[in-house]
C-alpha cells in the first residue's frame, strides 16, 4: 500500500468521499483516484455502463473487481453518459497502471453543473485521507 | 462422524472464558416472546435395536427402485452406478470435505471440482461450467436470473411450459421477491415449445427451454436459439436427463447462452429425491455474471500444476447483498461423484448407455401402444421418457400393478389438465428386457403376472 505521501492526486481534477475523480468542464471524464486503485489491488475486471445511461449523483455507475474484492463506482456527477473506455475491458489494469489518464472510466455529459462545485478539490481530498 | 458432547467442566470453563454465568446468558440477546417454553415435543428414549427396528418398518412403505419395478422418470432417474463410484466418493477426503473457504490449501478438491467442470461443459457441449449448484430447479432459477443481469433493461423470461413442472415452481419461487415477470411459452400438439405464441415484443431478456422436456421429447433447439437471437435473448437450454446427450446434441452445439439442469442420473443415488446436482454452463463472455464459482488450472512459482478458485469475488461471502448469487456453496460431493461416474463411462460407454436407454424406451412404447395406449405426441423426437393415453380404466389397473410392486407411469394430468388419463413412461439401461416383457403380461392380465 502506498502512504499518503506517495499517492498521485492532481491539481486540475474534482474528487468525491468515495474516491472518484471527475474533470472540470460540461462533458467530463470520471475515474477512481489513485487511493481508491491501490486499495482494491489488482484489477481484474470493469463492468462499464452503456452509452445512454444516465444516473444522479451517487448512483451506482461501474463495478470494479480486483482479486481481493468486488466494488461498485459511484457517479461524482448527474448526467448521460456519452463515452465508455472500451480499452478497459481488455486492459482493466489501466485504472491501476495510470488511473487518471488510461484509466478513465466513462464521459459524462452533466445536466447541473454547479454539481461541480460541491466536490472537494485536491486539498480537501488529501486532509480527507489524512483524517481517515 | 465422531458425536463428542461438552462435559460440565468444558461448559464452565468456556462460560467463564466468555464471562457468562450460565447457558441462558448466551441468548440474552433474544427477545423473551421468541424463546420457546416448553420443552421439544419428542417421543421417550429408544434403544439403538428399537431404533433400528422402526427405522426398518418405516423404510420397508417406501417404494424404491431397488424392490420394485418404477417406470418413472420425470426429474429422477434409476442408473446403473459402478461400483467403484460409491467406493471412491467414501474416502473421508472427498466425503467429509466442506467447501473450501481458504481454497488453494484443499488442492485435492479444486482439483476434483475442476474435472468435473471440465467433464460437465463437454457433456453440455459448452466453454465454461461453473463448480455446481444445488439442483436442477434452482439451477434453471440461477440462469434466468443470470440472463436479467446481462440483459439489464430487461425484466421478463420467457419458459417453455414443457420445463419440469417442480422447476417452474422453484423459478416461481426464487422471482416472486422480485419485480421480474415470467411468461410461460405453451406446448403444441407434438409436444413441443410452441414459439409462435411468443409475440416478438422484444423484450425478453431470455427464453428457456428444456430438451429432453418434461414429456420426454427433444426440443427443436435450432428453431429455440434462433428466435432468441432474433429477438436478443439469452438461449436458456435446461435438461433434467442429462443421459440423453449420449446420443442427442446437447444444447450448447446450438449456441445456447446457459446450460443447466439436473445431475442426478451422472452418478448419484435416487435416495428419497436427493441430493440432486445443480449443473451450470455459460459462453464463456458471461463468466462475470455466472453465479456460483468456478476453479482455475495454473501453475505455482515452480511452474508447477495447481488448482485456484479463480473466480468466487462476487459470491455471497465476499460481496453480501451485491452477490450474484447467495449460493457460495456447491454440491462438492454430488459434483465429485458425477465426474468420478463420468469419466468411468467415458465418450463411448455414455453413447452405449444412452442408445441402451432409448432402445428399451422404444420397445416398452410399441408394447403398451399393442396393449391399447395411445401415443399422445405421435412422431415427436424422444429419449427414454414418452406419455401415453392410457386405455379407460387405466387408473384402477394402476393401483393394482403397484400392489404387485409395480409403479406404472406417471399421471400427468395433475400438471396438465389438458392430458387427462395421460401418463409419464421411463425406461432406463437399469430395466431388463424381462422386467419389460413382465409387466406388459401383467397390464394383459389385468395386474397379474400369471393369468
Amino acid at each position: 500500500m502506498k502512504e499518503i505521501n506517495e499517492l498521485i492526486i492532481p491539481d486540475e481534477l474534482k474528487y468525491t468521499q468515495q474516491h472518484e475523480w471527475a474533470e472540470n468542464g460540461d462533458t467530463v471524464k470520471v475515474g477512481v483516484t489513485d487511493y481508491a486503485q491501490d486499495q482494491l489491488g489488482d484489477i481484474v475486471f470493469v463492468e462499464l455502463p452503456e452509452v445512454g445511461d444516465s444516473f444522479e449523483k451517487g448512483d451506482e455507475c461501474a463495478t470494479l473487481e480486483s482479486v481481493k474484492a468486488v466494488s461498485e463506482m459511484y457517479s461524482p456527477v448527474s448526467g448521460e453518459v456519452v463515452e465508455i473506455n472500451e480499452d478497459l475491458e481488455d486492459e482493466p489494469g489501466y485504472i491501476n497502471e495510470d488511473p487518471y489518464s488510461k484509466g478513465w472510466i466513462f464521459k459524462i455529459k452533466l445536466s447541473d453543473k454547479t454539481e461541480l462545485e460541491s466536490l472537494m478539490n485536491k486539498d480537501d481530498y488529501l486532509n480527507m485521507l489524512k483524517g481517515a | 462422524m465422531h458425536y463428542i458432547p461438552h462435559t460440565q467442566q468444558d461448559i464452565d470453563s468456556m462460560l467463564s472464558a466468555a464471562g457468562l454465568n450460565s447457558e441462558d446468558d448466551i441468548f440474552k440477546g433474544i427477545p423473551e416472546e421468541l424463546k420457546r417454553k416448553t420443552k421439544l415435543d419428542l417421543h421417550d428414549p429408544m434403544t439403538e435395536w428399537d431404533i433400528l427396528e422402526k427405522m426398518k418398518q418405516l423404510s420397508s412403505k417406501i417404494t424404491s427402485s431397488e424392490n420394485k419395478t418404477v417406470f418413472l422418470g420425470a426429474g429422477s432417474y434409476c442408473h446403473n452406478i459402478p461400483s467403484v463410484v460409491p467406493y471412491l466418493i467414501s474416502r473421508s477426503e472427498f466425503s467429509t470435505a466442506y467447501t473450501p473457504y481458504q481454497p488453494e490449501v484443499s488442492q485435492g478438491t479444486l482439483q476434483a471440482v475442476y474435472e468435473y467442470q471440465t467433464l460437465t461443459a463437454r457433456l453440455l457441449g459448452m466453454e465454461i461450467a461453473n463448480a455446481s449448484m444445488y439442483d436442477g430447479g434452482s439451477s434453471l432459477a440461477e440462469a434466468l436470473l443470470m440472463s436479467l443481469r446481462i440483459n439489464k433493461k430487461r425484466n421478463k423470461v420467457a419458459v417453455s411450459d414443457a420445463v419440469n413442472p417442480l422447476y417452474k415452481k422453484v423459478v416461481e419461487t426464487y422471482f416472486a421477491p422480485t419485480d421480474f415477470e415470467v411468461v410461460y411459452i405453451p406446448v403444441n400438439e407434438q409436444g413441443r415449445t410452441d414459439l409462435s405464441a411468443l409475440d416478438n415484443t422484444g423484450d425478453l431478456a431470455s427464453i428457456a427451454v428444456q430438451s429432453p422436456n418434461f414429456f420426454g421429447i427433444i426440443e427443436d433447439n435450432e428453431a429455440v436459439s434462433e428466435y432468441a437471437k432474433e429477438n436478443n435473448a439469452l438461449f436458456v437450454s435446461c435438461f433434467s436427463e442429462p443421459f440423453a446427450f449420449g446420443l442427442y446434441k446437447p444444447a450448447g452445439l446450438y449456441d445456447a447462452d446457459i446450460v443447466c439442469g439436473e445431475g442426478q442420473s451422472m452418478g448419484i443415488p435416487q435416495s428419497f429425491g436427493g441430493p440432486g446436482l445443480g449443473m451450470f454452463a455459460a459462453k464463456k463472455k458471461y463468466i462475470r455474471s455466472m453465479p456460483g464459482r468456478l476453479c482455475g488450472q495454473t501453475v505455482d512459482k515452480d511452474g508447477k500444476r495447481g488448482f485456484v478458485l479463480t473466480i468466487s469475488t462476487r459470491e455471497q461471502h465476499i460481496r453480501r447483498e451485491k452477490a450474484t448469487s447467495n449460493i457460495c456453496s456447491n454440491q462438492g460431493l454430488c459434483a465429485t461423484t458425477s465426474a468420478i461416474f463420468m469419466s468411468c463411462l467415458g465418450k463411448t460407454g455414455l453413447r452405449k448407455i444412452a442408445a441402451q436407454n432409448h432402445d428399451k424406451a422404444v420397445y416398452l412404447k410399441n408394447e403398451l401402444i399393442k396393449c391399447g395406449f395411445e401415443d399422445t405426441f405421435k412422431g415427436s423426437p424422444f429419449f427414454n421418457e414418452f406419455v401415453l393415453k392410457a386405455p379407460q380404466g387405466f387408473d384402477l389397473l394402476w393401483e393394482k400393478l403397484r400392489c404387485e410392486n409395480v409403479i406404472a407411469g406417471l399421471n400427468i394430468e395433475k400438471n396438465y389438465t389438458n392430458l387427462s388419463n395421460n401418463y409419464l413412461f421411463c425406461v432406463t439401461e437399469a430395466y431388463s428386457k424381462k422386467n419389460i416383457d413382465n409387466f406388459i403380461q401383467m397390464i394383459k392380465n389385468g395386474g397379474k403376472l400369471y393369468a
